[in-house]
């Protein structure tokens, strides 16, 4: 893909109604963080990256753009990435292959982190339907469990989510597995203890206010179940 | 065929070109000797690789030392939760060799699979979750085995900003006083794929099925060898050590055929948040660039992996591109369940295969193995179960392997 043709929907600017301090404020918020000058050391526009990358395939989507506009500290440029390609990205890190250095998919995880610190609609949209993980994963310590395995989420995957959703429990009791036998509501059985140190560390790092910024409802239910163990664990 | 345009004749050219890398002029520095200077600093403790090990060989041509014995199993969510046959196939491998180890509840996921997906996390999080689970191994004495090639990546990149970022060090290491527990890094973090690749030999010791008959592609995983990459394994005997010997190197001792294809190098299209909130993207990636090329390229009887994200993409992604009428049907396995297959595990009862969604039937037709008799023994267990006369399967009931010599 020529730079010509290249996304001709992005030539001109559609952000122009966004204050310039704004997008800068975002990216400085981007370049401060410690591991922003370990992920971007400038760019050859040699295209590696985006000849490995899988969004690039499928998606109007390029990390050599990414590096080029971070690099050129564009932040028009880059504020369209934030609001547009980030949630693109498949974080497979194929593009570190880059011959500069360059991580372009760690780069998307930092403005990742930024747009969801900052609530942008965008973010917003692009974790639609993801609460229910975030739940699991706060509560739990594991991203998935086989109750979440259900016909109507995966419908996709075909009749064998169906025969297992009705046989879940049964399929559970038949791993041999001491930890995950039987479990059905997380992937393995885990102490009382080791969550409670999980949410001390969600506390203590902030994590429970990037959760806010996306779903004040679930951050609210969150608090009570983690204040209540540990409250009553004290 | 399919109208992908790496030249085959050209790639098998170069991988016919050994490479031999010198470790004194790899590019980046070992970490491992950044993290003992900051043990002799006092800064953290290194936990140390027990006895007995393997050194094997890295992308730079340094040694790593993957331990056999004494292992602390760090599970992977991914598999325990929705491909549970994965983690009792590295279980039961440890069994069968008597293995000395710890399943741990003192563990949770290393929580990466949400960062990647939607970011809702920061570094200082994420570095505490790591070394809390590593404080819990090394209390223990147990030495960690990361089953998770996200987890194995994700821990590798933090362990890099935990040794390069003193600020963030002394942010966790605050915290985990709290926690009452020591900022602890293993000497080397180690993939149970790893395990199983020094382990190869062993298990083809102990062979019962011929797989002579089989051809098999590999998809190897992102996370396992891009990421921090000069920690993969590579040998110059396993494609003259120009890409990651793990998996490969196992399916050869067991004498299967490992055929090539032009797209192995692409990720299997799993994308943290596409494979649950937009699969569009994933089914399209990994039947357009994946299954469909090896079947064109190569026409496997299956397809073998690593990962947690690999095995359930690959796997899931091909029922709706059957429907379609796309060229797929390959079944998936990790490397694990392959080698106990190989060793004469239950289908079922260890591989659980009926955790899998892609036919895995005509693959264990053509080993040999009477699925519908060890299907009818699975489905009696099933039946107990349900009866209330046993609470759930155990490890006597799994240990037996099918076929002995």
């Amino acid at each position: 893909m020529s730079v010509a043709t290249w996304s001709p929907t992005k030539a001109s600017q559609r952000y122009a109604d966004v204050a310039e301090e704004t997008k800068r404020q975002l990216f400085e918020e981007v370049k401060s963080d410690p591991r922003y000058p370990d992920f971007l050391y400038g760019c050859y526009e040699c295209g590696i990256c985006v000849s490995a990358c899988p969004s690039a395939r499928f998606y109007d989507f390029s990390p050599r753009v990414i590096a080029q506009a971070l690099a050129r500290e564009d932040v028009d440029r880059f504020y369209e990435i934030v609001m547009e390609d980030i949630w693109n990205c498949a974080q497979c890190f194929s593009c570190v292959r880059c011959p500069r250095g360059n991580n372009p998919g760690g780069l998307v995880t930092l403005m990742r982190e930024v747009a969801v610190r900052h609530g942008l609609e965008q973010a917003q949209q692009a974790l639609q339907g993801y609460s229910r993980v975030i739940y699991k994963i706060m509560l739990k310590g594991n991203q998935v469990s086989p109750d979440m395995l259900q016909p109507d989420f995966f419908p996709d995957w075909g009749p064998w989510v169906r025969e297992f959703s009705r046989n879940m429990t049964a399929w559970r009791k038949a791993i041999p597995v001491d930890t995950l036998r039987n479990v059905t509501d997380a992937a393995w059985r885990t102490d009382d203890k080791t969550l409670r140190e999980l949410y001390t560390i969600w506390f203590e790092t902030g994590n429970m206010e990037v959760i806010r910024e996306v779903d004040e409802g679930l951050y609210e239910l969150l608090v009570e179940i983690m204040e209540e163990e540990l409250e009553a664990a004290s | 065929m399919s109208e992908h345009v790496i030249p085959l004749a050209e790639l098998r050219e170069r991988k016919a070109q050994v490479v031999r890398p010198n470790p004194e002029e790899a590019p980046r520095p070992d970490l491992r000797e950044e993290l003992f200077e900051l043990e002799a600093r006092g800064e953290l403790i290194v936990q140390r690789v027990p006895e007995p090990y393997v050194e094997v060989t890295t992308k730079f041509g340094r040694t790593k030392k993957v331990p056999i014995d004494h292992l602390w199993h760090h599970k992977s969510c991914g598999q325990c939760g929705h491909i549970p046959g994965y983690t009792t196939s590295i279980l039961w491998l440890n069994r069968q060799f008597g293995i000395d180890y710890l399943d741990p509840t003192d563990q949770t996921s290393c929580t990466g699979w949400n960062y990647y997906a939607s970011a809702t996390s920061n570094a200082v999080a994420q570095l505490l979750v790591m070394c809390r689970n590593f404080a819990a191994a090394y209390e223990t004495g147990y030495y960690p085995l990361i089953h998770c090639g996200t987890s194995y990546g994700h821990y590798k990149e933090l362990r890099e900003q935990l040794v390069h970022h003193k600020d963030l060090r002394d942010q966790v290491r605050r915290i985990l006083d709290k926690l009452g527990k020591p900022l602890v890094v293993p000497e080397e973090i180690v993939h149970y794929s790893e395990w199983v690749h020094v382990m190869r030999h062993r298990i083809a010791e102990r062979q019962v099925i011929d797989m002579r008959n089989i051809t098999a592609c590999v998809h190897p995983a992102c996370h396992y060898y891009k990421i921090v990459a000069e920690d993969a394994i590579y040998d110059p005997d396993i494609y003259g050590g120009q890409r990651t010997a793990t998996v490969t190197a196992l399916l050869q001792a067991l004498g299967i055929t490992v055929a090539d294809y032009s797209t192995w190098f692409d990720c299997c299209g799993f994308g943290f948040r596409h494979i649950l909130v937009q699969r569009d993207f994933t089914r399209s990636f990994a039947v357009l660039r994946k299954i469909e090329v090896m079947k064109d390229e190569a026409n496997p009887d299956m397809t073998v992996t690593h990962d947690t994200g690999c095995v359930t993409t690959l796997d899931k992604s091909q029922f709706a591109a059957k429907a379609h009428q796309r060229r797929v049907g390959v079944p998936v396995l990790a490397d694990s369940q392959v080698g106990a297959l190989a060793m004469g595990a239950h289908p079922f009862r260890v591989l659980q295969l009926h955790w899998h969604s892609t036919d895995w039937r005509p693959l264990l037709e053509k080993l040999g193995i009477d699925w519908q008799r060890h299907w009818a023994e699975f489905e009696e267990d099933l039946a107990a179960i349900e009866r209330g006369e046993k609470p759930g399967l155990t490890w006597e009931d799994a240990e037996q392997p099918i076929l002995t010599r």
